[in-house]
């Protein structure tokens, strides 16, 4: 047995041992509050609560110690654990100390669990809906104990169960230095924090995430009171405030994820129906469809059952979305690579999907015939039938999401795979264009949920006189074809790549939510006559109308500036009937140092770069110079390049914010190494076909000028007004090098595209014609190699609209929930002036 | 129009979403000799680069053009064009999942998704590795 020198291991202790705390006081906690919960007389139902609360209190305070305990390791950096090994390094800065821990699988299952005691705690402690408590936090209860498992890392008949964050690097890893006892004095730093984690959105997203999948768990949980207390109505009312928030966190969690993909990740945007945004997104879903079954039921009685799926069925996709995101069985279509820790916790996972679905749905089966249901049906004109209507669409979408989603997963489920190979000639894979398989379906439920959410709030609950409702909705909607009309004629859509049917679809689309906008603005002052406290939901619908919108046109008028002209067009690729562009842009464009290159209306100049304050960062600065306005708009972006240990490198974009647009732009690829200046200017030389002209290594023929040119590297056409200039470079030890400098005039003004003899060092620019059948040619030699970077750089239009919208819906959300809990008005003033003020910085000032 | 006429109606527009779906061309995970006994149908490959072969990609001339050779682990072979920019840490991959259609010679790729050991935190082959390193570098 050898003596470790230096180990730190009181902590590890201390922390397992809170572990196994909180594992079986949760259990007996999960024990006491079940037999509260079938006790008959008040007196043991009451005791057994006391029991069961206590205990809860005891297992969320060792949650948090456990919590507590491993950010202490990781800011210590004590790497004799593997956890801080891992996920912490000595560069990491204050801040991403946090971050690192849920980087981790062991603290995102940590983080989520400190959300339910955090709900739990409240639930138990407050003074209302006492009669909810035993059931609600039996539920509770279930999931920490299993959460618990997770990080447990005790080996039961040479299985272990869970992996502990306590773990020894020395125990883990077969390592020779780990026979010498002073090893830790070589393990000098650890892996540190993912480069393309270190962002503040990765310090907030992944808690507000995790509070709004944790907050799903409460709806869940009074569904199964209701089932369990036999009160089978009943639950509803308290529950809704309860959904409400999970709707709005988790709204605002996974537009987080959105926001911080766009701001920091290299997809190009804000959404790309990726795994792992769909399988947040399937239970926000469904958790909104409950809402507004909940809301029917409260108000006439119906959609009991519904709502009881829908409560029940968010939490279940919860479980599953960790199921997919947790177990690396999206590993071949996730740009997020999710690992998989081993098959153990895969079963694990996988148990706890099942231990939570199987039994509430066995459950439900066995009560269903004694839920209450109205056996006269909705009148049309009523409002609860069109907000089930509402209510059902979200929920089928979400089906259809994550149907699609799930492909992965039927590979890998034995019989339907050979079926799968049979029918389709090999295991499913998604199409060429997923996204556009999501979006032509999401469009046509954009267009359903439009309308429904524009008229319906002119409906009342159970039935509507025919006239008052016509002469009420009649503004809006005429309103709204105007507007529609207006964008159509000033502003059109120019996403001609899905062809006709789909830009019609995209102009119905933006109508109906224009519509729905227009309508639930018009209902707060015409219905609800300025009363703020009951517009939550008019709110909420405007806001998500304007979040459409938003999403709408930046997608459909995104620009890629940095598609050149200039670089492949020797691709053969298709030109789209209706825009007559190619219908792949070749995205990339290579920026050299100091010459200006034409980017859409803008002239754009690697001006140098420089280096982060983090090790291995650099910084690149790019001038844009528009050319409208006089050339007077003028702005710096900094996009940088993070290069890491290994030589591993990410990039992050840079974008310059207008009211009314984003420019976006990352570095695709820059050298690697040290960079020089260049600080050369082009010198010009007047040259007519035939003639010679000189440069410091040799001389250089001008073959000949010619107009439109259509070879292997432009195509012009005939009406283009383009010259390209045939050069040949003969240096001193006579080896001959072809440039084709080019002159293009266009609508943007004129437009020079350079030529390189990279093996001279030479840049070769078409300047302009001169007298006499003469050209002026520009040459610009480097003393050293030449610094370039590549780039794309897109414009999103009134993208701001997006995060806008979504901020309107969730103060909508916000309100209705206040009004739901009924809170006095100040209590009411701050939080919205909180969650409003919290919002605005987050998505439209930071970064 | 009562509630299950709309009920009706919905099942319908699902029938029309679910025809819309089944229309559209899925695509396949092949190895590449199956890929290549599919020329211009759109495939997903499971591959991994082909380090003895090199990597061509010149930015200065033509940011969009990334010319390599890919390997499976049935031994087929192929070379690969991507007219896009080079990956980052496209030489470090370990497996690269490649989208695209088999041309006569070469795979004329949409899209490539990168495996790398950087994401495998996870991996405990990654640590190992990572800890020899710094057990060398002492």
């Amino acid at each position: 047995m050898i003596k470790f020198e230096g180990e730190h291991l009181l902590p590890g202790q201390i922390g397992h041992f809170f572990v196994i705390l909180a594992l079986v006081s949760s259990f007996i906690s999960l024990m006491a509050y079940y037999n509260a919960s079938r006790a008959i007389n008040q007196e043991s139902k009451i005791k057994w609560e006391q029991y069961g609360r206590i205990l809860f209190l005891i297992q969320g305070i060792s949650i948090l110690s456990i919590f507590s305990i491993i950010f202490y390791i990781c800011s210590h950096h004590y790497y004799e654990y593997m956890y801080a090994y891992k996920h912490a390094s000595k560069e990491l800065e204050y801040k991403y100390l946090l971050a690192c821990i849920w980087e981790g699988q062991e603290g995102s299952f940590l983080l989520w669990s400190i959300w339910h005691a955090v709900l739990g705690s409240i639930i138990c402690f407050r003074k209302k809906d006492n009669e909810w408590k035993a059931p609600l936090m039996t539920i509770v209860n279930v999931a920490q104990f299993f959460l618990m498992l997770m990080i447990l890392g005790i080996y039961f008949f040479g299985v272990r169960i869970g992996n502990s964050p306590f773990t020894l690097t020395r125990n883990e890893i077969p390592a020779p230095i780990f026979s010498q006892p002073n090893y830790l004095t070589f393990l000098k730093d650890g892996m540190g924090l993912n480069v393309l984690l270190r962002n503040y959105w990765m310090v907030i997203h992944p808690p507000i995430l995790f509070l709004g999948f944790a907050s799903t768990i409460i709806p869940f949980g009074f569904a199964y009171a209701g089932l369990q207390t036999k009160k089978y109505g009943d639950w509803i009312k308290p529950a809704l405030p309860w959904a409400l928030f999970s709707a709005a966190i988790l709204g605002i969690g996974i537009m987080m994820g959105g926001k911080w993909a766009y701001e920091s990740l290299s997809f190009g945007g804000y959404w790309a129906w990726d795994p792992v945004e769909n399988a947040s997104l399937v239970p926000w879903l469904i958790m909104v469809a409950g809402v507004h079954t909940m809301l029917i039921y409260k108000s006439t009685g119906h959609s009991l059952k519904a709502s009881y799926w829908f409560s029940i069925l968010s939490f279940i996709f919860v479980l599953y979305s960790t199921f997919l995101t947790r177990t690396g069985i999206l590993g071949d279509t996730s740009v997020h690579a999710f690992t998989e820790a081993g098959k153990a916790i895969n079963i694990m996972i996988g148990i706890f999907v099942l231990m939570f679905a199987i039994p509430i749905i066995l459950l439900y089966f066995k009560h269903q015939k004694n839920i209450p249901v109205i056996i006269k049906e909705e009148e049309t004109s009523s409002r609860e039938f069109w907000m089930f209507i509402g209510a059902l669409i979200l929920f089928l979408s979400s089906l259809f999401i994550i149907l699609i989603t799930s492909i992965p997963v039927y590979s890998k489920t034995p019989l339907l795979n050979d079926l799968i190979i049979k029918i389709h000639g090999g295991p499913l894979a998604l199409p060429e264009d997923p996204e556009f398989l999501y979006n032509k379906v999401m469009i046509l439920v954009a267009i359903i949920l439009g309308l429904i959410t524009a008229f319906s709030q002119y409906l009342k609950y159970k039935s509507t006189p025919r006239s008052a409702f016509i002469k009420k909705i009649v503004y809006p909607t005429i309103l709204s074809a105007i507007i529609t009309a207006i964008l159509a004629i000033v502003y059109p859509y120019t996403y001609y790549k899905h062809g006709a049917g789909f830009l019609g679809a995209i102009y119905t689309a933006s109508f109906c939510m224009i519509y729905s906008f227009i309508a639930n603005a018009m209902y707060i002052r015409i219905g609800l006559k300025d009363k703020f406290s009951h517009a939550g939901g008019s709110i909420s619908h405007a806001g998500f109308a304007i979040m459409i919108v938003g999403m709408l046109i930046s997608s459909s008028n995104k620009v890629v500036i940095s598609d050149s002209k200039v670089n492949g067009i020797n691709i053969p690729a298709s030109i789209d009937p209706m825009s007559k562009k190619q219908d792949n842009p070749t995205e990339n464009l290579t920026l050299i140092r100091q010459v200006a290159t034409k980017m859409g209306e803008y002239d754009v100049t690697y001006l140098k770069d420089s280096a982060g304050n983090e090790k291995g960062r650099k910084f690149y600065a790019l001038e844009f110079q528009s050319k409208k306005n006089k050339g007077n708009e003028k702005f710096i972006l900094k996009p940088d390049v993070y290069l890491m240990k290994d030589n591993n490198m990410s990039s992050n974009p840079d974008t310059k914010s207008f009211l009314t647009k984003d420019i976006f732009t990352y570095i695709s690829f820059a050298i690697n190494g040290d960079n020089n200046t260049d600080t050369a200017s082009f010198r010009e030389t007047t040259i007519g076909e035939g003639e010679k002209g000189f440069y410091s290594n040799g001389y250089f023929l001008l073959n000949k000028v010619s107009k439109n040119p259509n070879n292997e590297k432009y195509h012009f056409k005939e009406n283009d007004i383009a010259l390209m200039a045939d050069l040949t470079f003969v240096s001193n030890d006579s080896m001959h090098y072809k440039a084709n400098p080019i002159v293009i005039a266009d609508s943007f003004g004129i437009l020079q595209i350079d030529d390189t003899v990279y093996a001279q060092n030479l840049f070769v620019k078409f300047v302009g014609v001169s007298e006499g059948r003469k050209i002026k040619v520009g040459i610009k030699e480097s003393k050293t190699l030449i610094d370039f970077i590549t780039v794309k750089s897109y414009i999103f239009p009134y993208i701001n609209l997006v995060w806008f919208g979504l901020i309107l819906m969730s103060i909508g959300i916000f309100i209705s929930i206040i009004k739901k809990f009924r809170l006095s008005n100040t209590i009411a003033i701050t939080i919205l002036t909180i969650v409003s003020t919290g919002l605005i910085y987050m998505f439209l000032f930071a970064n | 129009m009562k509630r299950t006429h709309i009920i009706i109606l919905i099942g319908i527009a699902v029938l029309i979403v679910g025809l819309l779906v089944f229309s559209v061309d899925f695509s396949t995970y092949d190895t590449i000799d199956s890929a290549k006994n599919k020329q211009g149908k759109f495939v997903h490959i499971i591959a991994k680069l082909d380090k003895s072969q090199s990597i061509n990609y010149d930015p200065i001339n033509n940011p969009n053009y990334l010319e390599f050779y890919a390997v499976d682990s049935l031994g087929g072979k192929t070379k690969v064009i991507y007219h896009n920019n080079k990956p980052t840490d496209f030489e470090k991959s370990e497996r690269i999942v490649l989208k695209g259609k088999m041309q006569k010679d070469y795979f004329d790729c949409k899209d490539i998704l990168l495996k790398c050991p950087s994401k495998y935190k996870d991996d405990k082959k990654m640590l190992e590795k990572n800890i020899k390193e710094q057990d060398s570098s002492k």
